[in-house]
């Protein structure tokens, strides 16, 4: 009696989790089969999906292909794509490293009370609408901006012609730092916060100088943190189509922005699947390779 | 250690300027006297008075709000019992679920429900879009609700039971009032996700039904106007305001 009115109650408070599981799988699993699934068919006559299946004489024909898998290989653009925008997210994650250690590490060593305040101070910006961020920065690029008139004077004391920094590979990679720092500083901030003091005065005690202890100590303490932001900003930089098209021109623009066309504009839904797929399993490959080195580093220490 | 503390506040400043400069551009040009986001010419309210009879933007301002209500109400309902069944059992199938669409690029959950919602024959609307935006705020409730749940002591509970309480008096009395905070806190995160969702609406929304930031997207694409400085002042507003409740319901929802 006892032991089946347990289970009873471990069976019903599981089932809770039903309801979120079911929604999950129908709007987010379900739609990425169908996406999986979409790459393998023809694009319909007016843009959209072709039907994959049809009656002939009272049999059934399916209506599937290879050629849009085909078409990914047969020019090097889509790879040259590829590469350019992996190169940009690498990119963009390192000078977020370099803007977030510093500051990570400021909050980590402030007083305790003021670390809230000032991780919330990092978060606000982060939460403000993503568009609204983007336009910030058409500002401040734009042609009668002051950064650029700014720059483009201090320029001509050289004798250097005026430049544009609108609609260039410039403005997209700092639009692309200044919209995902905050995903570096959190991580950062939280490895860091974890740090033994007492390692840092043993160092110095032992003679140790400043930069020795940071990068004996410190840095390789805080790696973990580092995959962690890194992972976190590498994959939607990887995937994103707003910051390239607002502000990126021809020669600035990424993957996803090709994704958007096929589905948007030129309506080749099939290969705009195909093209969607690779994406994911980057994305996917990134998640693994990080799990895989942080569970390394979990290892040797 | 005096000296590299200096040099640390000093570039740490900076980043802090870096961040908040931009935005601080984009409220000042709204109260400028002039078309253009160059020179300050005078102080005015008539970017934000023409913002106010400007009908589009009233009706995105609605759609958004419609949208953000509903997404948030069930997102929270089910992002509460995802965060409470992680947390109690060792589940495989649902953590993983609950942060894929957080982790995922937000464009393939744009291009994939689109392929969804068409193949079901839907007409895209307000509905695909708040189904759309379910999905990926059930993730942010979930991880809010499953911290404040490993807050709660368990010996309450215990006690509770203990003491002749039904499982269902026990959740009411002890675990949800202890949960609120979480579970509040998850529904702001919600709604204020909602509100600043573009990409992934841009997909799901069809021709006829604009949000607020579909507004944004489609005047900047055609000229950058002082009316759009108006329209993210006030959004900002409304973000501060809710992040900040958010931070002091509970501090460590909006770090995970």
């Amino acid at each position: 009696m006892h032991t089946s009115a347990w289970r009873k109650k471990l069976v019903s408070q599981k089932l809770l989790g039903l309801p979120p599981l079911a929604y999950l799988l129908i709007f987010f699993a379900v739609p990425t089969v169908i996406m999986l699934f979409a790459s393998f068919r023809y694009a319909g006559d007016y843009g959209g999906l072709a039907p994959w299946y049809y009656y002939e004489q009272g049999s059934l024909s399916f209506d599937l292909t290879l050629e849009n898998w085909q078409r990914l290989f047969e020019t090097d653009i889509y790879l040259q794509l590829f590469l350019k925008s992996i190169a940009y997210a690498v990119l963009a994650t390192l000078l977020c490293i370099l803007l977030a250690y510093p500051l990570a590490l400021m909050i980590a060593r402030s007083p305790r009370r003021y670390r809230d305040l000032l991780l919330l101070l990092v978060i606000l910006p982060f939460w403000s609408n993503f568009l609204v961020r983007i336009y910030a920065w058409m500002i401040i690029f734009s042609p009668s901006g002051a950064l650029t008139h700014m720059l483009n004077s201090l320029l001509a004391i050289f004798g250097i012609a005026p430049i544009s920094l609108m609609y260039s590979p410039t403005a997209v990679i700092v639009t692309l730092v200044y919209v995902h720092l905050p995903f570096m500083v959190l991580p950062l901030y939280a490895n860091l916060e974890k740090h033994d003091p007492a390692l840092l005065d043993a160092a110095q005690d032992l003679g140790a100088s400043r930069w020795r202890r940071f990068w004996r100590i410190t840095w390789p303490l805080s790696l973990p943190g580092v995959y962690a932001g890194s992972i976190l900003v590498f994959i939607p930089v990887l995937g994103m189509f707003a910051i390239p098209e607002l502000l990126g021109g021809t020669d600035g623009i990424m993957i996803a922005n090709v994704i958007k066309q096929q589905f948007v504009e030129s309506r080749d839904w099939p290969f705009g699947s195909v093209l969607s797929m690779v994406l994911t399993a980057a994305a996917v490959l990134v998640v693994l390779l990080g799990a895989k080195f942080g569970q390394q580093l979990g290892q040797s220490k | 250690m005096k000296r590299k503390n200096r040099l640390l506040k000093i570039s740490a400043l900076g980043v802090y300027s870096f961040l908040y400069l931009p935005l601080l551009i984009v409220v000042i040009y709204s109260f400028n006297d002039s078309k253009l986001n160059a020179e300050w010419v005078g102080f005015t309210w008539k970017w934000y008075d023409k913002l106010f009879n400007n009908r589009e933007m009233l009706t995105a301002a609605r759609n958004s709000l419609i949208i953000a209500s509903a997404s948030a109400l069930i997102a929270t309902l089910l992002g509460t019992l995802a965060g409470m069944t992680i947390h109690k059992y060792r589940l495989k199938l649902l953590p993983g679920l609950v942060i894929a669409p957080i982790a995922m690029p937000d464009i393939l959950m744009g291009v994939s429900l689109l392929l969804f919602f068409i193949m079901l024959n839907m007409s895209l609307g307000l509905l695909s879009i708040t189904l759309a935006h379910i999905t990926f705020c059930i993730g942010f409730v979930a991880l809010s609700v499953q911290a404040r749940m490993s807050n709660i002591d368990r010996s309450l509970t215990e006690a509770a039971r203990d003491l002749g309480a039904t499982p269902w008096q026990c959740f009411r009395k002890i675990t949800l009032p202890l949960l609120a905070p979480g579970i509040i806190a998850g529904a702001l995160m919600a709604f204020t996700l909602s509100i600043d969702d573009f990409v992934i609406t841009f997909f799901v929304a069809g021709v006829d039904s604009s949000t607020l930031p579909l507004q944004i997207y489609s005047m900047v694409k055609i000229a950058i106007t002082p009316e759009v400085n108006a329209i993210s002042t006030l959004l900002m507003l409304l973000t501060l305001i809710l992040i900040t409740l958010v931070a002091k319901l509970s501090p460590g929802a909006l770090r995970s």
